[in-house]
């Protein structure tokens, strides 16, 4: 069976009662573990009927996977196979009970920007039962050329470096790059040019609009020392102050990270490759190596649920096992 | 991609020429030199490194993940350098060469050219 981890996101409170003093996070340990946020109070418990993922079926409902970090061409111990792994993602999207209206695809594409790593994931992807795919890229994708292969492939209509925005059913996307001209001993970058656009698209948009920021390297401090958060993502969270419900997903740590601050909720995607150790446990962030058999469990794909009228966004990470 | 081979080919093409030359320098000049550096954990190591004019500094990757070897500059610049993987540069000119990996670029490293 599947490990379902849920966690619930919600912004505004229609009752007009405050009750953002009572989000706040809860540490879990292992899997199965509930994580769910309604009305603004915490609630949590064990997992029980996997098949809630990707409940999301009225009409005025949303519902998209998130999938991250998939280094095709990574040939290494720690995945021998990530081919077999992304397929193995693919089969759990297309089993959802629903079709998700899109895909995000969180970076790290590839492992080393060749043509021939993009073909195989843009090949590969073509199975995935949804209206499209969105990207960012990651730092993996933008090697050698200045990221020229990556906006040859994925960059219409965006801007810069490959940053825009798309609406669904109320919702407002950003995706960010956070992965282009880093600076010797910095983290990830969003750049001068970056933030005046942000500003500028978000701010004509009404409050109470649900508003999703994704971007490749986290956009809080995971773990600065390993080079995890960027730069100068404080600035960027400064537009989002006066919206109610803010939803952040990354890539990048290989491994699933969440935290609640205020009315924003960061959330790190699994890769569908390889796992990367938790912060500081391990002398460097390399792939970590595990038994054959607990590979899959660490590997995965986030399905996100917004309900129009909760103005909850639930997030839903399911591993990789017995795929 | 041709760009930075083409780089590698150059430094490959300066040390061979260098240890063609070895014999037929006259004795009081230095000879030429080749050290390594090798990029382990995340790290380049040694992270700082005193050479002469002249020298090949080779950066070998022993990492599980690509790195690159690049100055802010991008006067040095290596193509991405997967698992074992090596790129070579010869300093002839003195100063401090400040670099870094541009895909992870926690890591940073110096080479001095005296």
């Amino acid at each position: 069976m599947s490990e379902n981890k849920r966690n619930e996101l919600t912004g505004d409170d229609h009752d007009g009662i405050d009750r953002r003093g009572f989000l706040k996070c809860m540490a879990w340990a292992g899997a199965g573990v509930l994580y769910v946020m309604e009305g603004g109070v915490l609630k949590s418990g064990t997992v029980g009927d996997p098949s809630e993922f990707g409940r999301a079926s009225s009409s005025k409902d949303l519902l998209f996977v998130q999938i991250s970090d998939s280094h095709m061409g990574f040939d290494k111990p720690a995945n021998t196979d990530v081919t077999a792994t992304l397929q193995a993602a693919i089969d759990k999207i297309n089993a959802l009970p629903t079709s998700p209206a899109f895909v995000l695809h969180t970076g790290d594409i590839s492992h080393l920007s060749k043509p021939t790593e993009f073909d195989t994931v843009d090949q590969m992807l073509k199975q995935v039962r949804t209206e499209r795919i969105h990207y960012v890229p990651g730092e993996h994708d933008v090697l050698g050329d200045d990221g020229r292969e990556y906006l040859d492939r994925y960059g219409k209509g965006t801007k810069g470096s490959g940053w825009y925005s798309f609406d669904a059913k109320g919702v407002h996307f950003v995706g960010l790059v956070n992965v282009a001209n880093l600076k010797a001993g910095g983290l990830g970058n969003l750049g001068a040019d970056q933030l005046q656009w942000l500003e500028g698209d978000l701010r004509h948009r009404s409050a109470s609009t649900p508003i999703v920021l994704f971007a490749h390297i986290p956009l809080w401090s995971v773990y600065p020392e390993w080079g995890w958060g960027t730069e100068d993502s404080a600035q960027a969270l400064t537009y989002l102050k006066r919206f109610g419900s803010v939803t952040v997903l990354n890539g990048h740590i290989h491994q699933i990270m969440q935290k609640v601050e205020g009315h924003v909720a960061f959330h790190t995607a699994a890769s569908t490759a390889f796992p990367q150790p938790a912060p500081g446990t391990a002398p460097s962030p390399g792939p970590m190596k595990v038994p054959a058999e607990e590979l899959r469990k660490l590997l995965g794909l986030a399905s996100v649920d917004y309900i129009r009228g909760r103005q909850a966004l639930a997030v839903i990470d399911t591993t990789l096992e017995g795929a | 991609m041709r760009h930075p081979t083409a780089r590698i080919l150059a430094a490959a093409l300066a040390l061979s020429a260098v240890a063609l030359a070895g014999p037929g320098r006259a004795a009081d000049e230095p000879p030429a030199k080749a050290v390594e550096i090798k990029i382990d954990n995340f790290a380049f190591v040694p992270e700082e490194l005193t050479v002469s004019i002249g020298t090949t500094v080779t950066w070998l990757n022993a990492d599980d993940v690509p790195h690159v070897v690049r100055t802010e500059d991008k006067t040095i610049k290596s193509p991405p350098l997967d698992t074992d993987d090596t790129f070579s540069y010869t300093f002839e000119k003195k100063g401090t060469y400040s670099y870094f990996c541009s895909l992870h670029p926690k890591m940073v490293g110096k080479v001095v050219v005296q």
